[in-house]
């Protein structure tokens, strides 16, 4: 077994796997629970001063038969009193010494934070996260996002936490803005041990055909709200990797955001995490997702011979370039299995009207570029009549095939190919050393 | 050890005329199947499981390509998850008790994907080196286990994974039980029994074939000179109801027929057979009728006294039974066999509601009306049933005989490989703990 534990700017993690701060660390009992389950550590769901929330409060994105995919609230911080949840905090933190427990905060005045910090403390809580993310309801109120949003602010309330606060200061940031630098270095500045993020992503979940009214529906109306889930990982891994390439962003990351599996785990801790937390999934399918996070990564960890974590973290970060470093002369084309291939043609729809048009049937008509391959330079100004191609496969005349020369290697075909590893793409050797589009302005040439 | 298996068991067997009913996944088939469970909370698949296996659990590791994980989560709850996933009857099991068939009427098919994970990561084990499980320490313990089935296989392998030295002794040329003679070839074949076997002695269990307890040791040596005895000797010989049928050649039992087509070099049916008439109405009986159709027999019948939905041989079994073309004949009781020197012409039937008999031309009967008991034989004085089923307690699988533990077809007359399994770990862990042993935390539902 891979040494799984973590050390987060001082805070000691059995596993970098935490619940978020949101309904499933709500209260104490489902922490522990949760810890219970195999999680590592949790942040627990933000306190401040209490609220009342609307009924209802989520929504849901189902795509393609898949439930969930995407998932909105309109919920707001704690709605349970503080003295209960503190009172939580200290029992969990007695019962499960050795888990990572965190308090979420969002208030508002400096005495207020100054308050809430030391009752975060006299719990035993391994360190605090300052919730500047949050978009909706507390953000009007001068809270959450729009302290995200206003780097001058958010570094001017982590200094006071840090005035405040013996124990590490995490800065949980919000992705509704512009560059996640601004904010993030302004954290750096403001003196937080650390980063986590990203919170929830601005949205409308839907829309009600029959009531004509947004959705969650509370009443006959609603509010935009907060999106997360399966669909804004990619959002997330790439403020994730753009602070953790930065020289400037000198503390650990705990990565947010479409978490679901050891998979997606791995990834954000490739990509410059130390911890990640998960909301959504858990809130899908339950604590229980852990345990196919811990086995999936100690397996990833021993197959790729790294024996702990720590060896993973950040490991795909040089790989995060700007695009103008991005060699111009790497070259790749599709290749089609033909014996995996069930003949769907969908490779050959998505290349014709999705892309370059170098993916020919051999069963029907053919309408794929049939003139001099040219990736498209010369101009195309009428629609050439299909042409009929004897089968290259008599008896698997649906198997489409790739014209190499006219391929321009942009991955489209495998990503709709429904069978795993049936288009793979296959790089081309060529006799040019690598050039950038950087280079070819160095030289004068672009 | 499998290489060695093999050779034993010897090619050309009429088994290998029967190609696998269900093919091991694809990468592409196990992908999309995976993702099709909803990874149901307290799923009513596991309960169905006789070994409780975390079906949802197993299945979202597939889908998460946490194959190893995911083949562990299975061999936790029953060591011969690998076999299981070819031959539980999941219709009436794990896939029988599916959501889906209430949603969709497409249950997920858990013995497919329960195949497509231990085969995969058994494979990858050897391909790799690194083992699934790694046994605890040496305890200083021993276990001799009687039958080396699914029951004593089992048992032995969570007891070697516990750091115990677990003994079999086997009376046949080779180990697995039933899952090497009996199952249907169009499930299992016997090689891949073998190879099963091979893999749970390779925790570090001990095999002695060809030795019989009762006969070549008795059990009150090896009471003796272990520290507890498993008893895992399934069921006896075929029962031959008695009506002029002895020692006739045409007359077979059926388990006995079955052993010779999957196990037996160079067999074939007795010549010249065209039409066979099955007695009995169970599983075993539908096992035979099927593969005699597949062998090639024009005609077989099965007769059964009751009627088809009193039948103990699982509908579905008898579904494909017939669209093989096998024809039942319902409220009938064989009377006397027509024969002619050796051979047989017919068999004189009486319906159990009329009395009024006929005749059922056939030049083969096959008895499948269930099989002996082999307690007695073993010479060791433990409590039996009416039936000749050892008395255990369920919950501990023990006998009443100090240090004695029992589990599968002899304590239950004769289930399923699955709950064999069940019954061999839960001897293991109760044998641990009887020692003060602490087990580790083998990971599947309680049977309810
Ligand atoms: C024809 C047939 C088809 C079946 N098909 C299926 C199926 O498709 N799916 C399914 O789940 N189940 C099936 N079963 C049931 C299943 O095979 C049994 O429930 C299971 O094998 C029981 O395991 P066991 O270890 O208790 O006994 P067995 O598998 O019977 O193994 C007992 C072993 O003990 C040995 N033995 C007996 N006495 C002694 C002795 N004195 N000394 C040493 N060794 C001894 C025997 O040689 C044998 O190897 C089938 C059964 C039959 C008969
Ligand atoms: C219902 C709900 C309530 C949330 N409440 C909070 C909160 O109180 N404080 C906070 O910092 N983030 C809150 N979040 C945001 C999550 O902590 C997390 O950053 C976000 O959901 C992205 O992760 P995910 O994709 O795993 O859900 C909430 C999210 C949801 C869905
Ligand atoms: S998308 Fe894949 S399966 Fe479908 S035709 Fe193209 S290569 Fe074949
Ligand atoms: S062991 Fe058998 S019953 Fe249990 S889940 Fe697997 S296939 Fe289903
Ligand atoms: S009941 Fe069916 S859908 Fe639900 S977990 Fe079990 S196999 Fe999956």
């Amino acid at each position: 077994m891979a040494d799984l534990s973590i050390d987060f700017c001082g805070i000691k993690s059995p596993n970098p796997f935490w619940l978020a701060s949101a309904p499933p660390a709500n209260c104490g009992e489902q922490v522990m629970r949760a810890f219970d389950a195999g999680w590592g550590g949790a942040v627990w769901k933000t306190l401040g001063v209490p609220i009342t929330n609307v009924s209802s409060r989520f929504g849901a994105v189902d795509y393609a038969g898949s439930k969930v995919i995407g998932f909105n609230n309109i919920e707001l911080i704690t709605d349970r009193p503080l003295d209960a949840n503190f009172k939580e905090i200290t029992e969990t933190k007695k019962k499960y010494p050795d888990h990572a427990v965190i308090v979420s905060l969002m208030v508002e005045s400096k005495e207020e934070w100054r308050d809430i910090i030391k009752r975060s403390e006299d719990t035993g809580a391994d360190g605090i996260e300052l919730n500047f993310g949050c978009p909706h309801g507390m953000c009007e109120r001068g809270m959450g996002s729009s302290v995200g949003q206003e780097p001058a602010v958010l570094k001017e309330i982590t200094a006071w936490a840090k005035e405040y606060s013996s124990i590490p200061v995490l800065v949980k940031l919000t992705p509704n803005i512009g560059d996640i630098l601004d904010p993030g270095v302004a954290a750096v500045e403001g003196g937080a041990d650390a980063l986590s993020l990203i919170n929830t992503v601005k949205s409308i979940i839907g829309v009600d055909l029959d009531r004509l009214t947004l959705l969650p529906r509370v009443g006959d109306a609603s509010s935009n709200g907060g999106y997360c889930g399966p669909a804004v990982k990619p959002i997330a891994l790439h403020m994730v990797g753009a602070l953790a390439r930065d020289p400037r962003i000198t503390i650990p990351i705990s990565g947010i955001g479409g978490i679901s599996d050891w998979r997606d785990a791995a990834e954000f801790l490739a990509l410059g995490s130390t911890s990640v937390q998960v909301c959504t999934a858990v809130m899908h399918h339950g604590y229980r997702i852990v345990e196919d996070m811990i086995e999936g990564l100690d397996n990833y960890l021993e197959e790729k011979g790294m024996s702990s974590v720590h060896q993973l973290i950040g490991r795909a970060v040089p790989g995060f370039k700007d695009w103008g470093d991005l060699d111009l002369n790497y070259q790749i084309v599709a290749d089609i299995d033909a014996d995996k291939c069930i003949g769907c043609q969908l490779c050959y729809v998505a290349c014709l009207d999705g892309a370059h048009q170098c993916i020919h049937t051999d069963n029907g008509p053919c309408s794929a570029w049939h003139g001099e391959p040219d990736h498209g330079m010369n101009p195309r100004c009428e629609v050439a009549p299909p042409q009929r191609h004897e089968p290259r496969i008599a008896d698997k005349p649906h198997v489409p095939w790739v014209d190499e020369a006219e391929c321009i290697g942009c991955n489209l075909c495998a990503l709709v190919c429904p069978v795993p590893d049936c288009i793979t793409m296959r790089e081309i050797p060529n006799e040019a050393g690598p050039e950038s589009w950087n280079d070819h302005v160095a030289a004068g040439k672009a | 050890m499998t290489a060695k298996f093999h050779e034993t068991l010897g090619a050309d067997r009429l088994e290998s005329k029967f190609p696998d009913a269900k093919p091991l996944y694809t990468e592409s088939e196990a992908y999309y199947e995976a993702n099709r469970c909803l990874f149901c909370y307290d799923a009513p698949c596991i309960s169905a499981c006789p070994t409780g296996i975390d079906v949802p659990g197993f299945i979202r590791k597939i889908a998460t390509g946490n194959i190893k994980a995911s083949a562990r989560t299975i061999f936790e709850a029953n060591m011969l998850g690998t076999s299981c996933s070819r031959v539980c009857p999941v219709e009436v099991l794990c896939a029988g008790a599916c959501v889906f068939n209430d949603l969709n009427g497409e249950p997920i098919h858990i013995g497919r994907l329960q195949r497509y994970a231990t085969e995969k990561a058994l494979f990858d084990e050897a391909e790799t080196g690194r083992k699934l499980f790694e046994p605890k320490p040496d305890t200083g313990k021993k276990v001799a286990l009687i039958g080396a089935g699914p029951a004593s296989l089992a048992c032995a392998a969570y007891l070697a994974l516990e750091g115990v030295k677990p003994t079999i002794f086997e009376r046949g040329k080779l180990p697995g039980g039933l899952n090497t003679t009996g199952v249907a070839p169009y499930k299992l074949h016997a090689e891949s029994s073998l190879d099963e076997v091979s893999w749970l002695l390779s925790h570090g269990v001990d095999l002695k074939t060809e030795v019989e307890v009762g006969k070549d040791v008795t059990a009150d040596q090896l009471r003796r000179d272990y520290d507890a005895v498993f008893v895992g000797i399934g069921m006896g010989d075929d029962r031959l109801l008695s009506f002029g049928n002895e020692n006739n050649p045409y007359v077979l039992g059926a388990t006995a027929l079955i052993e010779a087509i999957k196990n037996d070099a160079g067999f074939q049916l007795p010549p010249g057979v065209k039409t066979a008439v099955i007695v009995g109405g169970g599983n075993t009986a539908i096992d035979i009728a099927r593969q005699l159709a597949g062998l090639g027999v024009e005609d077989v019948s099965m007769i059964y006294r009751r009627t088809a939905a009193e039948m103990s041989g699982y509908k579905h079994e008898m579904d494909y039974a017939r669209k093989e073309g096998v024809t039942l004949v319902e409220n009938a009781r064989p009377v006397k066999v027509h024969q002619e020197e050796d051979r047989v012409l017919g068999l004189r039937v009486a319906s159990t509601v009329t009395d009024q008999e006929t005749e059922i031309a056939c030049d083969l009967i096959v008895m499948a009306v269930g099989q002996e008991s082999r307690v007695h034989a073993l010479g060791l004085d433990i409590e039996v049933n009416d039936r000749g089923h050892v008395v255990v307690d369920l919950e501990t699988m023990r006998t009443g005989r100090e240090g004695v533990w029992a589990g599968g077809d002899c304590i239950n007359g004769g289930k399923e490989v699955v709950n064999a399994a069940a019954d061999g770990r839960e001897a293991a862990l109760d044998m641990l703990r009887s020692w003060g042993l602490q087990p580790r935390k083998w990971r599947y539902s309680p049977s309810v």
